[in-house]
This record gives C-alpha cells, structure tokens and sequence, in this order.
C-alpha cells in the first residue's frame, strides 16, 4: 500500500470515527433534547417539581371545568394509594384542597415517590399547584398512613376547548435508591 | 453499470503470495476474499440458526394451545430470532458480499483496512457467540422482544449485561465494516471509476454505510443507558427518577428505522445489478437510483416514530410522521419502476438469479404496500403490533433481502469457485422458496386484520387456520433452504463444469468482476484495470 | 412460467379476497362499531385499493415484460436507458396519490384526538398480566382477568382450547359500558408497558407506567367485543384479553348499582365446607397466583419460587396470611383479597393436591380476620357471626385453621 493511500485512509478513519462518536453523543444528548419537544408538545410532560405561590385570579364562575384525580402504585410498591375525590368540577381562578390517601403496607418503613401525570399535557402550563406531596420523596414509617393534601387551581386563561384535566399520581418504591 | 473495461491479462503475476495453508488462513487473514467468504458462510450458518428458532415458533404456533415451549422460552425465541437474523445473518451476508465484490467492482486490490476487517468479523463471531450463550443463562435469554422495550427488557435474568455487551460487539463490528466500506470506495477505486460509473451495488453499500456510522453508536449509546438504568440506579427511562421508557422507543427507532434500510438498500443494489445482466439492457434510470436511494437513506431518519404511532404522540407529531413516512413511497416506487422499466424491451433469461430477483421486486413491492398502509396512523392504530406488520416486514426482509442474497449466491457462485451450479436444482430451490414464503407469510395478513396480535406464543380458535397454514408454510420454506446448502457444496466440489471468466452472457459489460478468470484469483487488481469511459453512465 | 401465472393468479385472487369479504371475520379488518372504527376501516379500503390498482398496473407491466421480451421467444434488447418524462410522471403520480390519501387520514388523526367533551371516564390499569378499570364517576374498581376455562386449558396439555368457548378471548369480569356515550380512557400501567385493543373500536392505544394516556370511543350498538393486550409485556402477554360489552344506558345503571353493591357488600362469613374452600381456593389460586407459581405449585426455577413443599405454605399460617398480605419485593400484595377468598386460597395451597401439598387444614373466612379487621366491619363485634367469635369469645388475633 502506498504511503499515499495510507494517509488517506488514516484521514478518512479518523473522520469517520469522529463521527462515531458524534453520534454516540447525539444518542444521549436526544435525553435533554426530548423533554424539551415533550415540553412543546405536551406530551408525557415532565411536571413541575416545585411548588408554584399562590397567585390571585380573578375567578372565572361561569366556566366549570372538571377535574380528575387518578392514583397507580407501580410494582410491588408495598403500599394503598387512592384519591379520596376522584373527579370534581372547578372554576378557573379558585384554589381548592383535595387529599390523598397513601399507607406503608409493611411492617418497615419505605420510600416512595409520586410521579405526576397530565392529560391533556398542554394544559400543564395553566395548572397551577401550591402544595403537592409528589413535590419531594414521602417516607413512611411502619404501617404509617398519610392524608396528603394537594392545593391547585386552574389558570383562567385556560383555553376554551379544555374541558376535562386529569391528574394521575403513580407511586413507585424509591427505598434503596440513594437519591443525589 | 455500463463502463466498459479493457481487456487485461496480467491479473497477478508478480509478488504474488497465496494463502497461509491450513486454519491459520482464516484466523489471521486480511484478505477481502478470503474474510468475504468466511462473513458469508457464518451467515448462512446463522440463518439456520434463526430459521430453527422460527420454526420453534411456529410450531408452537401450529395450533392453539401451548404444545411444546414456556411462553418465557417462546418470548426468548422470537427476541433471539430477531436478533440473529438482523445481526447473525442478513447483516454479515451482505458485509461478506461487500466484501468480496466491492474492490473487484471498482478495481481494488483488496479493502482499504485489511486488518481491521479481520478484526471486525472476529468481532462479529464472538457478539454472536456471546448473544447465544444468553440463551443458557439464569432466567433465559432476553425475551423483551428485540426492540429491547425497557422496563420490560429490565426483567431479564442474568443476561441481561451479557445481551447488551453482545450488542456492543456487533455494533463495534458493524461500525468497522462500514468505516472500511467508506474508506475502500472513497480511496481505492481505480482510476477513471468515477462515482457516477459505480455499480449501484458499491453505490448502495456506501449509503449504507454511513447509516450504519450514524445508528450504530446511538444504538450501542440506548443499550448503555439501559444497562445504567438497571446496575447503576441511572433513571433515564424509569419514570421514578424523571425518566420516560418512551424515550427508549425515540432514540431505539432512530437507530432501528435506519436500521432496517440497512438491510434493504443493498439488497436494492444487487437487484440492480442482476436485472440488467439477463435483460441483457442497461439499467433503467441509473442516476435516478442513486438518487432514490440517497433519498430513502435520508428519510429514515426523520420517520422514525412511525412504529411509535399508540404510545400517546402528541397530534402534531402524529400528522408529522404520517406524512414524512409516507414520503418514503415515492423514491421507493422509482425504484421499482426502474426495475420494471428495465425488464422493459429486454431480451430476458431466466436464470435462478433472475428468477429470485423477479420475485424480489414483486414481493417487495407487496411489503411495501402494507408498509404504506401503515403508514396512515389512524389505520395502524389497527395494524400496530399484530401480526399484519409482523407479515409486512417479513415481506420486506424474507422475499427482499433474503431472496436477493440467494440471488448474489447463485450470481456470483461461479465466480467464487470456478464451477457452474446445478441450474436444475437452483430453480427447484426458487419455485418452493418462492411459493412457500407465500403460504408462510400470506396468510399473517388475515390474522393481524382479524386481530392477532404479535408475540404471542398461544391465540384463539378462530386465527387457528391461517395459522397453521402460515407453519406449513414455514416448515416448506425452512426445509428448501437445505438445498441451497446442497447447491454451494456441490458447486464448490465442480458442480455442472467449469465456468467461464464471464459466467453470464456479455456480463463483463455489466461489472469489472467478469473481467478477471474464474475462479477469482486470490489477488485481483493489484494494478488498477483501465476503465474506458462510455458516453451514458 | 406457468407456475409463475398461476402464483400471480392465486395472489390476486388472494389480495381481491381480502377486498371483498366484509363480513368474514377471519380475512379483513372490521368495520366495527364506532363512528371512529368506521372512518378506520374506510381509510384501509381506500389504501388497499389504491394499493391493488398500483399492483396490478405495475406487475402487469412486468409480467407483460416477461411474457413477451425473452430471449427464448426471440425478443431483441433495446437499449434505452433513460426517459426523463416517464420518470417525472411516475414520481408525480404517487406524490398525487399520497396527497388524496392524506387527507382523509389527517381528518381521522384529528377525530381520534377528540377526547375533551366526554361523559364519563374510565381508567385503564395495565399489569402482569391483567386489566384493572376503574370507572371515575361512579367509583367502580375492579380487576379483569384471564377466565378459568382458559386459564386451565392453556396450561393443561389435557384440555382441548378448541372445547373452551372463546378461548383466551374471555375474561372472568368484563368492562361494561353503555351505548352512545362518548366514554374516556384513561390508560396507565404498573409495571411495564401494555397496550389496550379492541378492533371493534378502532384503535389501541399504549399504558406507559407513570404516565397517562387517553383515548375515546362511543359504541353504536350493543354487545361484546374482544381484544388483548398487544404490547409485548412478558411472559403471560399471550393472555391478558379485554372484554367490552356495551349495554343500553338503563341495563348500564343498573349494572353498576348491583356491582357497586357487591363491591361494598361485606366478606361472605359464613362457614363454608372444605370441598367448597378448596374450590373456591382453586379459583382464586388461577386468577392470582398461577401466573408465576404455575397450575403445578412448581413455580419457575431462576424465576419464582414453587409453593410445592414449600415450609413458608405448610407452616405457620399467621405468618403465611401475613406473607401474602404484604407482598415482597418480587410479589404484590395481596392485600386487598377479601377475608373469604383468603381463606380460601390458603386453604387451597396448604392442601391442594394439584400442588402437592397436604397439610391437612382448612381455614374459614372468619378465621383470617385479625381483630383489626373485624372491627372494621363489625364497629359493634357482638354483631359478628358466631363463628368469628369462637367459642363466644372474641378471638384476638387470626385463629388457626382446624385441623381436620
């Protein structure tokens, strides 16, 4: 092989393998890159992690939108989760209490995170929650059970065609995870 | 492929060294050949690898009721199926073809990297050797399908890191061979080979190529993060800690839609490059090929959610891949355009190459139009995930891609070895492939509209008869392969006579690899052959 | 090429099959039964006839082709290679077609969308391997299983499926729904993704764990309509069916008032024989264990434990009920399991000779409340059965099965 070619596949390799790991990185920069479309679009939207201040609005009594309030345990999270409201109608502006109700099944204390949901996703940016128990990591203590309150409202600028908002809370175990 | 090429005769006559003798040939050679060859037969011994498992599943699937395997073990075979299928076989076939015909397409004396692409089939042994050995480990080989799907793929056993290292390897593999590819065509074509004169079979292998660079590591970057987010507590795709197992399914189809191009487009070349040869034309719409191909290459990468279409996107996504997917209808009907458009006023022979790749570019074209029917998301809201796709990409990878690398066996056999195959029995080992992959893979439409979902090792009574139809098939299909094994023994012990250096009528029109004798010497071009430029490409 | 005329015959004769037979369940998509379903199933006609038509006028030209231009019938070669008109037409063409296709495929994208302005909402639970509903408004929850006849007949080489009525296609507690209500779902899982079909409705739709999903339907007419599960989920993904009925709006209310009553209705008490335990055992045993233990008590080696001859099942049944009820980190809880199913189910486990157990006891309803419980259902104990209270005494914790 002349000196010639080898040169130029020497330059050719290093490029491509540049490129290898060019896209090696795109592979994980698609991480960060995704929850921002979600965020765009809606869709399986990251929710907020921190509590929203209670502004004031104006409260809109003409509109009613209905709200709805699901619960999941993932796995075999020891614990009883349930909405004590399931679904209630709710005027944009007005801020409103509902509890949880949550239970260590066991007889040691566990970990567990609420991961929030919402659907619609667009309708995120206009539900506004002060105090929710899926802001932080929950321990219980043996047997321990929980009425956790969530304090929401929903934004009056919410648009005319949302109608129905849910809420869904899905428990997972976080006991022997070492959060950072 | 019209470039006429000088006679010469002066293949290789000087410092000439045969092969090592013996085992060591194979283990430590850097000859393109020599390492085509070996790529070509752990193909074929991997496509009996995967056919045993398809038949495994298919025999369960004869009737209803759960006969002979554990749905987990079932699980295990159709991932494992996939998976040696994809990477064991269809995949290192066609490296095996890139790497025998490349440098004697464009007049090389070898690969550019002779050593790396040794060191890249050993790759390739060992991934498949250790993706295998998942399959006696505790808790059985992975059975999440072979998309991988965390969290369910997050269950398996102990094989779990074992799988995703064999990815590794065959990704590092697959990355090498295409870096060689690239550099072969990009450095060592001989002079006057200009792009535009490649054979389209060097043109799609290029395409491929660079695929192959963009997804592999993305790839090889989704099965890092699985195996974080199951030993180190990492969170990326486990809601818990933020994450999303639907951005598995993002970035596994960005690989995985490209992915399966990987396995058409050089399929589409030697289809391309068959055709002509017994019209006895030249290739419809050479320029338009390359450009169709160019543009399938680049809309895979921007389709990919279209297996996605259930998971919840949101609306505007759902309208943008339904229409960017089917986008991919219109390169893709050039193509077959061309194809027919060359058969077209020909003066056609039909050779078992020709008849395979007929039957390609037919049966093709079925699996591309249940692909454009699922492309309408709205109906695959019907078809997802039953056995109407599973019937659909088998089209697309059993009669296409699988039938067209019997085609280059057949094809290029005789420049291989010297000896001409049995005709007879090359036709035979088409007509019952051709008709069984029909009765095997027909009938999966009817299930999948009428409700079958895939993946499932057991079904209800009414999907019973198509699906023993489907299993007979399968068992014609699986079992005439044999023959073809027959064929390639019997052709390398002399088959039917020698062959000619041209082997197929006024071939050396067509391509530089009729130039040389047959067999192929064990060096050829190692001075550049004269390429006498034509007027049309 | 006969053979090739014939193969080309029987696949148009096959895809033309496909076209024609409406009604035949076994061939072609159904037209179901929503407005959504509808629009569906005309879209796929519409594709697959475009489809056909683009067939027959590309592979007639090539069979024409290879028919008449052959060498063997004396055929000589042209030699054209390009033509740039025939190429722009055959690109136009298709970008025309696919045009006329997006546009009633963007207006059904657009209806499946509609979820807003619905009546009632249903949420939709996926797990290994079952469905759990749970109706929003009314507060109805309850789980849908695989039915027993299946269950055994897909587990016992002995059972013919074909002897099963709508084998793995049957559930043990089937999602009702009224007609011509516009119904939300909401989909979710628990562990990994499933995904929720019934043809008859015209879509699926994903159940990711942790997040939520949503999609509608209002069915036209009543009756029942089959499904699964088709997202691969493991390795009872084969058998996790979904049954919809749909029943007029009185026949739904009055469902859901006699479920709600049943499913606030207070454990059956009452003494029960031990053939009746077992029985009652083995039907609890198929909906919530067999999964993993198998119909054998074996389990699966390097996956889930046997219960065959295992001391934690033959031993102690305080901490046995305690065991079930908390669940490990590899089993769920079993803690909503009412106190007679419990005790039927320990029962079951303990002496099933399918399991290859033999303890020899029987455990009553009553018998697996702990003092905790049944002051949860009697405030006032001296209402509790007298069984319950044993020897007119209270019994303070869970009493011991009796030996026989």
């Amino acid at each position: 092989m002349s000196q010639d070619l080898e040169r130029k596949n020497s330059k050719i390799v290093t490029k491509l393998v540049l490129v290898v790991l060019v896209m090696f990185g795109f592979g994980y920069a698609l991480v960060p890159l995704y929850d921002v479309l979600c965020d765009i679009t809606g869709q399986n939207i990251k929710l907020q992690a921190a509590a929203d201040s209670e502004t004031e609005f104006t409260v809109d009594e003409s509109r009613e939108i209905t709200v709805e309030f699901i619960t999941a345990i993932n796995e075999k999270t020891p614990m009883e989760f349930r909405a004590e409201t399931r679904t209630m109608k709710v005027h944009p502006g007005k801020y409103y209490t509902v509890n949880f109700y949550a239970k260590n099944i066991t007889n040691n204390p566990i970990k567990a995170q609420a991961i929030p949901s919402i659907s619609p996703g667009l309708a995120e940016e206009f539900f506004k929650k002060i105090q929710c128990f899926c802001f932080e990591t929950q321990t219980f203590q043996a047997k321990e059970e929980k009425k956790m309150p969530v304090r929401f409202a929903v934004n009056p600028k919410l648009p005319e065609r949302y109608k129905i908002i849910t809420l869904s809370y899905t428990f997972f175990d976080r006991t022997n995870i070492t959060e950072n | 492929m019209t470039a006429v090429v000088a006679e010469h005769d002066d293949h290789h006559d000087h410092h000439d060294h045969g092969p090592e003798k013996g085992i060591l040939r194979w283990i430590i050679t850097t000859n393109h050949k020599d390492i085509g060859t070996m790529y070509l037969v752990f193909a074929l011994i991997m496509f009996f690898v995967g056919g045993t498992m398809a038949l495994i599943i298919r025999s369960e699937l004869f009737e209803p009721g759960l006969q002979f395997v554990d749905p987990q073990f079932f699980n295990s075979m159709t991932t494992m199926h996939a998976l040696v299928m994809v990477f064991g076989a269809v995949m290192p076939a066609f490296v095996g073809l890139a790497n025998w015909m490349i440098p004697m397409m464009i007049g090389a004396p070898d690969m550019a990297l002779p050593r790396m692409n040794n060191m890249s089939f050993w790759m390739l042994v060992a991934g498949v050797l250790l993706l295998a050995a998942t399959l006696f480990m505790e808790g059985g080989a992975p059975a999440g399908g072979w998309t991988l799907y965390p969290p369910l793929v997050l269950q398996t056993g102990k094989a779990l890191p074992f799988a995703i290292f064999s990815v590794h390897m065959l990704g590092i593999s697959s990355i090498m061979g295409a870096i060689n590819v690239i550099a072969t065509i990009f450095n060592m074509r001989a002079p006057g080979m200009t792009l535009m004169k490649m054979p389209l079979f060097v043109w799609t292998w290029l395409i491929t190529a660079f695929l192959l660079i963009a997804i592999m590591p993305v790839f090889a970057g989704a099965v890092t993060m699985l195996l974080t987010d199951r030993f180190f507590d990492t969170s990326f795709f486990n809601a818990a800690g933020g994450g999303d197992p639907v951005l598995y399914q993002h970035i596994f189809w960005f690989f995985g839609h490209p992915e399966v191009y990987v396995m058409i487009l050089p399929t589409f070349g030697v289809a391309s490059t068959i055709i002509p040869v017994f019209a006895r034309k030249p290739l419809f719409g050479y320029a338009s090929m390359v450009y169709a191909t160019a543009a399938i290459a680049f809309l895979s990468f921007i389709v990919w959610a279209h297996h996605m279409f259930t998971v919840g996107l949101p609306i505007a996504g759902e309208l943008y891949f339904m229409y960017a997917t089917m986008l991919i209808a219109i390169p893709t009907g050039v193509k077959v355009f061309n194809w027919t458009a060359t058969m077209w006023k020909g003066e056609m022979t039909f050779e078992t190459p020709m008849l395979f790749s007929i039957a390609f570019v037919v049966l093709f074209t079925m699996g591309g139009f249940t692909g454009l029917m699922m492309s309408v998301a709205p109906a695959d809201f019907q078809y997802h995930d039953t056995y109407f796709i599973v019937a659909h990409f088998h089209y697309t990878l059993v009669p296409a891609s699988v039938f067209i690398l019997m085609a280059s066996g057949y094809y290029w056999l005789p420049k291989w070895t010297g000896n001409m195959y049995d005709e007879r029995i090359g036709r035979l080992h088409f007509w019952l492939s051709a008709i069984s992959v029909n009765i095997l893979f027909f009938p999966q439409h009817f299930l999948g509209l009428a409700g079958m979902p895939r993946r499932i090792p057991d079904y209800a009574i009414q999907f019973a008869d198509w699906n023993m139809v489907s299993s007979i098939g399968a068992f014609i299909y699986g079992f005439s392969q044999l023959l073809f094994v027959y064929i390639v023994i019997d052709t390398i012990r002399g088959g039917t006579g020698k062959a000619t250096a041209e082997v197929w009528e006024d071939a050396s029109k067509h391509g530089l690899e009729w130039t040389v004798p047959s067999p192929a010497p064990y060096h050829t071009f190692t001075t550049p052959p004269e390429i006498i430029p034509t007027e049309h490409v | 090429m006969k053979k090739t005329k014939q193969l080309l015959a029987c696949l148009v004769l096959m895809t033309l099959g496909l076209g024609t037979a409406h009604a035949d369940y076994t061939l072609n998509l159904m037209r179901g039964v929503t407005q959504l379903s509808n629009e569906v199933y005309d879209l796929h006609m519409l594709i697959l006839w475009i489809c056909v038509f683009i067939g027959i006028a590309v592979f007639g030209t090539m069979f024409y082709s290879i028919f008449h231009h052959r060498k063997s019938k004396g055929h000589k070669a042209a030699q054209f290679h390009e033509n740039t008109t025939v190429e722009i037409i055959w690109t136009i063409i298709p970008t025309l077609i696919l045009v006329a296709m997006a546009i009633p495929a963007t207006k059904a994208v657009i209806d499946l969308d509609k979820v807003q302005d619905s009546d009632m909402t249903i949420k939709v639970t996926g797990k290994q391997w079952y469905w759990d509903y749970e109706y929003l408004d009314s507060g109805l929850h309850f789980e849908s299983h695989l039915d027993l006849a299946s269950e055994k007949a897909h587990r016992v080489s002995s059972i013919d499926p074909r002897s099963v009525p709508n084998y793995l296609l049957n559930v043990d507690k089937p999602l009702v729904v009224p007609v011509k209500t516009k119904i939300r779902f909401l989909f979710t899982a628990a562990d990994v993704i499933h995904s929720w079909w019934v043809p008859d409705l015209g879509w699926k739709k994903d159940a990711n764990p942790g997040f939520v999903n949503d999609a509608w339907t209002s069915v036209d007419k009543p009756g029942v309509y089959r499904g699964q599960c088709t997202e691969l989920c493991g390795r009872d993904h084969g058998f996790m069916p979904i049954v919809v009925i749909a029943m007029e709006k009185e026949q739904y209310d009055a469902w859901v008032k006699a479920e709600l009553e049943k499913q606030n209705a207070l454990p059956d008490l009452s003494k029960q024989t031990r053939a009746s335990l077992l029985l009652k055992g083995e039907s609890v045993y198929l909906t919530n264990c067999v999964a993993c233990h198998q119909i054998d008590g074996k389990g699966i080696s390097g996956w889930y434990p046997g219960l065959s001859g295992s001391a934690k099942v033959t031993g102690d049944i305080h901490q046995l009920i305690g065991f079930v009820q908390a669940g490990t980190s590899k089993m769920p809880a079993f803690k909503k399991l009412p106190a007679d199913q419990l005790a039927a189910l320990m029962t079951y486990i303990r002496n099933a000779p399918e399991l290859g157990n033999k303890v020899g006891d029987e455990l009553q309803a009553c018998h697996a409340l702990s003092l905790d419980e049944l002051e949860d259902i009697f405030p006032d104990i001296d209402n509790a059965p007298e069984l319950c209270k044993e020897n007119g005494e209270v019994k303070l914790d869970k009493v011991v099965a009796e030996k026989n």
